[in-house]
């Protein structure tokens, strides 16, 4: 690979342990995917700071040990604690002792503590065409595929890697024609249903299994793919599959055409996506229907504009079941300033800030399934958290809680 | 027979593990025990221990690197993995459990695959049959 004199010198430790091991790690993942040379990123955002054991610690302690200090502005994922609301953890304390060592030492190393899976709903966000190392995969395809900017999926340790060094790979989606589209789906169903928001994670779904780690090409989305579903879409498409980018024509900066998606070459593969294959991805995200236990919506963490919905649906009602909502401690700031936040609180919600309900115990024991808007909380819940889901609108998760029973409207019903 | 790519050099022998979809092991396997979680993976409760692994991609979470970091950590872990394309959350969290822990799960990446019951060795470059 080939250096440069600021790289070599990282390289020889001339800036610290931390600094080193950080760059030795990143030529070493580098060559692994072809990359030439290294560029300067100029955000990073860190999935290390959860918590899933030992490893974790061990690693991010030796980088603090090493003296280690981020090069770009970086910000953090989710982690195990709410630290707002610290009452509503109900698991091991020494694992929360541990989760909590975790975090501190992210910090240390220079990174914002954000809390956030949705970084991208902060005020300084990437911009078009900026090269950043992002972790966590709903980011990844939301910076790639939405905002336009640049980065790979990195795994935890790399992105802090990269933070570290202000460095990264050059391949990949880092590249041009990294970016380009080889697989296309058409969109073709009643227009009515680009109305329904569920519509969007279960797109998300089934294009997160047909197509991998490819970038898919999605034909027949319009102005009404708003940022929100567009981040459901993504979020569910990088649980299901592999995917960190995707373009929808007409919709996604990178995607004027259908030709400049596909940078004038032939797709792989063309397929049609229908009403009925949506009907499937949510009968496989939707695991049983019986008694209603619990709602869980804000997976990735509910943005500004959905607090707003949110208020609007649930106005003098109250939830009859747990009903909880995930967010970043930002948003949720804001959305008290602006006087969002009194009815949903006076609907009775639990709002959970720093962390997600589908990663750490804070439900509890639940009698009765679990309802989200989220595929990708609905892909994942189950095994961690060994409940039934029932995956449904936003809408039909309010109406759903207020009756204390599933309520499906529209095509889905 | 010779692979197509060395993503992280070393040697491991284990009993083959074909899995018939992606994996995430985030979210898709036990740390504890080594087993696969999802519920939609079709070889649910199957365990990764000890085993070589032939994975079509990984999937998901860039937690992955973590969790397979810390099962290789606690002895959960792969012997070794082949892959059918590079995957760079994989080989940084074998790469950060080496370096911390001294013990190396070699990936490799290979178009043809050996036959899923049998032990087989990663050499390098070379997978080799062992019985």
């Amino acid at each position: 690979m080939k250096l440069s004199e600021r790289d070599r010198s990282l390289l020889a430790g001339e800036m610290g342990d931390a600094q080193k091991i950080a760059m030795e790690l990143l030529i070493a993942v580098g060559e692994t995917d072809g990359a030439q040379t290294l560029i300067d990123i100029e955000m990073a955002h860190i999935d290390g700071c959860s918590y899933h054991g030992q490893a974790g610690v061990d690693f991010a302690q030796m980088l603090v040990d090493g003296g280690g200090r981020v090069q770009v502005p970086t910000t953090l994922n989710v982690s195990s604690l709410d630290l707002l609301h610290p009452d509503l953890y109900k698991g091991d304390s020494a694992v929360a002792e541990a989760a909590k060592g975790l975090m501190d030492h992210y910090v240390t190393l220079g990174c914002r503590p954000t809390w956030t899976c949705a970084p991208y709903q902060l005020h300084d966000r990437p911009s078009f065409g900026q090269q950043i190392a992002w972790g966590e995969s709903n980011a990844i395809v939301f910076a790639n595929s939405v905002l336009g900017a640049r980065t790979n999926r990195y795994g935890d340790f790399m992105d802090i890697c990269c933070a570290l060094t202000g460095r990264a790979p050059y391949a990949g989606l880092h590249t041009d024609e990294g970016r380009l589209g080889t697989i296309q789906f058409n969109i073709v169903v009643p227009g009515s249903i680009l109305d329904d928001d569920l519509t969007y994670p279960l797109l998300g779904h089934v294009l997160g299994r047909l197509a991998g780690s490819r970038v898919p090409v999605i034909t027949g989305l319009d102005e009404r793919a708003t940022e929100d579903r567009l981040k459901a879409l993504g979020a569910a498409a990088a649980s299901s599959g592999a995917v960190a980018m995707f373009h929808a024509v007409g919709v996604t900066p990178e995607a004027h055409s259908l030709s400049e998606a596909l940078g004038n070459a032939a797709p792989q593969q063309v397929t049609n996506l229908s009403v009925d294959t949506l009907r499937n991805a949510r009968r496989e995200l939707t695991t049983a229907i019986g008694t209603l236990g619990a709602v869980s919506v804000g997976t990735p963490h509910m943005s500004f504009d959905e607090f707003i919905s949110l208020a609007a649906l649930v106005e003098g009602q109250t939830t009859a079941v747990p009903f909880y909502v995930n967010t970043s401690r930002d948003v949720l700031d804001r959305a008290e300033n602006a006087g969002v936040m009194a009815p949903i609180k006076a609907f009775g919600v639990t709002v959970v800030t720093d962390t997600c309900t589908y990663i750490t115990p804070i439900m509890g024991d639940i009698e009765g399934d679990v309802m989200t808007n989220s595929g990708k909380w609905a892909y994942y819940a189950p095994a961690n958290l060994g409940v039934s889901v029932v995956i449904g609108s936003l809408a039909d998760c309010v109406a759903s809680a207020v009756t204390g029973s599933v309520v499906s409207t529209g095509e889905w019903s | 027979m010779r692979v197509d790519q060395v993503l992280v050099d070393g040697v491991a022998a284990g009993e083959i593990l074909a899995l018939d979809a992606p994996l995430s092991f985030w979210g898709g396997v036990s740390i504890e025990s080594g087993r696969i979680v999802d519920p939609a993976h079709p070889q649910a409760g199957v365990s990764l221990a000890g085993k070589v692994v032939v994975l079509p991609h990984g999937r998901g979470s860039s937690s992955s690197s973590s969790v397979l970091a810390e099962m290789i950590r606690i002895g959960t872990g792969p012997a070794g993995i082949v892959l059918d394309e590079p995957d760079s959350i994989l080989v940084i969290g074998v790469l950060v459990a080496d370096r911390l822990y001294g013990t190396r799960c070699p990936i490799v990446v290979a178009s043809t695959t050996p036959e899923a019951g049998s032990i087989w060795r990663i050499n390098g470059a070379e997978l080799e049959l062992v019985s």
